[in-house]
């Protein structure tokens, strides 16, 4: 683990992997929930977490550099489950890259759990791992000018949906009527670092929005 | 409707509204966003009355044409421009008594860019997360002023002290950006790190809410593999694959895929707001506190 200095009052804390970032994550929320760290944003990515808005950054980095870790507990959370049609444009493309057939993709994904690694790109945009690392793809090559909302689509070794239209470049290979991101709900953001997503494939029937069951 | 309103008559180039922003949510990928020149807008606020947290119009080189439903004490401040009151000058940086049906025009900045036009009782769309900004990149809170706009008032309170006057910095004849390096400097050529603070760069045109965009020396990177996405603070300077340095502003994503080579010291960044296209930048590399 190595925390970074960035600017005057925020640690970039870098870690080997994924798992450890959410580990990393989920030790320091407990942290702030118990009250013996104070800062203002903690924002989960793929190898970091960053820390902003602390008052003694130098002092927390000394401490985190020897810091032990537990590995994060078993989720004890519900699962949100996300009905979907295997319906997008880029299907055919991501069953080539996984050498398997179209609707294999659909079957292997709605098999996978995945969980919340962290947000960006939008509000509401979750990165979602799960999927071992043989099913990664890359981008598309031409970014689309507009992706529209509810998409399902893979990047790396990601999943996302996006919560309105937008332009992307990652592989769309399906549409959920779910609503990702309502300012006016709360908690606004279906899903948030952490949370764990099922893909629940629906036919082409309407569906409803996301339901939260017990696992 | 009440009558504690404003008619939007000239909407200018880009209005939008603008308060202390939405810190808190860039886990969910929420932008802070709010005021770019914070203690301009803070000004205008204490010009007329209101508390820090009141919503105030921030406008964009060509200023904007108000006419509020009722008499309203208005000031303006940041980029300095002519004001006038029904085509009679009045003053700039100073609370003015507005009459109902009168119309406030805000004139092109004659230096600067970003003019903040507060209304007593403050800006009082409906707050989205906390507050009323406009958020450019990930379009929360209300869109950009548009001509017949109608914007709701608060309640002028007249609970806080106002001022007279008081002096505003003018708009930077060169933009200096002390910066404290990395996380990511070691991402580019030691003759990359020496250009960013030795060389000189401008401020490009292309620059915005998200990003104070600029033209100058390319900086090479030594690590040239894609870096995974990482958090990232008001005032990075991150580096796309074109090598030009981009100074983040309020309206920032809260991820990056670029490496950040240095962040801005904060009290810095006003002054980045109020540096219009072609004016010089020298980025000064400081100790960390």
């Amino acid at each position: 683990m190595r925390a970074l200095p960035v600017g005057d009052d925020a640690l970039l804390v870098e870690v080997a992997s994924g798992e450890e970032a959410q580990a990393l994550h989920t030790e320091l929320l407990r942290r702030r929930g118990e009250g013996s760290l104070s800062v203002r944003e903690i924002v989960p990515a793929a190898r970091t977490v960053l820390l902003d808005g602390l008052a003694d950054p130098a002092r927390l980095a000394a401490e985190l550099t020897t810091a032990e870790v537990p590995p994060a507990p078993p989720r004890a959370r519900d699962v949100v489950e996300l009905p979907v049609r295997y319906d997008g444009p880029d299907l055919a493309d991501v069953a080539a890259h996984w050498g398997v057939a179209p609707r294999e993709v659909a079957r292997i994904h709605a098999d996978t759990e995945f969980s919340v690694a962290f947000c960006g790109f939008a509000p509401g945009f979750g990165y979602l791992t799960g999927l071992p690392p043989r099913y990664d793809v890359p981008r598309r090559a031409t970014p689309r000018t507009a992706v529209p909302a509810g998409a399902v689509a893979l990047a790396g070794p990601y999943t996302g949906v996006y919560p309105r239209s937008s332009p992307g470049g990652w592989q769309l290979i399906g549409t959920t009527d779910s609503v990702l991101w309502d300012h006016t709900r709360v908690p606004a953001a279906l899903l948030s670092p952490g949370t764990r997503v099922r893909f629940v494939p629906v036919g082409s029937a309407p569906m409803g929005s996301a339901t939260v069951g017990n696992s | 409707m009440t009558d504690r309103a404003l008619s939007v008559v000239r909407a200018g180039a880009l209005t939008t509204v603008q308060d202390l922003g939405r810190p808190g949510h860039a886990h969910l990928g929420v932008p802070r966003s709010g005021a770019l020149d914070g203690p301009a807008a803070a000004l205008v606020n204490r010009l007329v009355g209101n508390a820090p947290e009141a919503a105030v119009l921030e406008t964009t080189l060509n200023g904007c044409a108000l006419r509020p439903r009722s008499t309203v004490i208005v000031a303006v401040g940041g980029a300095p421009c002519h004001v006038t009151v029904d085509g009679r000058p009045v003053a700039w940086g100073a609370p003015v008594r507005v009459p109902a049906g009168a119309l406030l025009d805000v004139g092109t900045a004659v230096s600067g860019v970003r003019a903040y036009v507060a209304v007593s009782g403050g800006i009082a769309v409906e707050p989205v997360l906390g507050s009323r900004s406009t958020d450019l990149l990930s379009g929360l809170g209300p869109p950009p002023l548009t001509d017949g706009t109608v914007l709701p008032l608060g309640r002028s309170t007249w609970l806080h002290a106002r001022v007279d006057a008081a002096p505003q910095p003018a708009p930077p004849a060169e933009l200096v950006l002390r910066v404290t390096p990395g996380p990511r400097d070691d991402w580019f050529t030691p003759a990359a790190v020496r250009a960013f603070t030795s060389r000189a760069y401008r401020v490009s045109a292309a620059s915005n809410r998200i990003g104070l965009r600029t033209e100058g020396p390319a900086l090479e990177r030594a690590i040239t593999r894609e870096l995974p996405s990482e958090g990232v603070v008001l005032g990075s300077v991150q580096v796309p694959p074109d090598g030009r340095p981009v100074v983040f502003l309020a309206d920032h994503p809260t991820t990056g895929g670029y490496p950040v080579i240095a962040v801005v010291r904060a009290a810095d960044l006003p002054a980045a707001a109020q540096a219009v296209p072609g004016t010089p930048v020298r980025f000064v590399a400081v100790r960390r506190r």
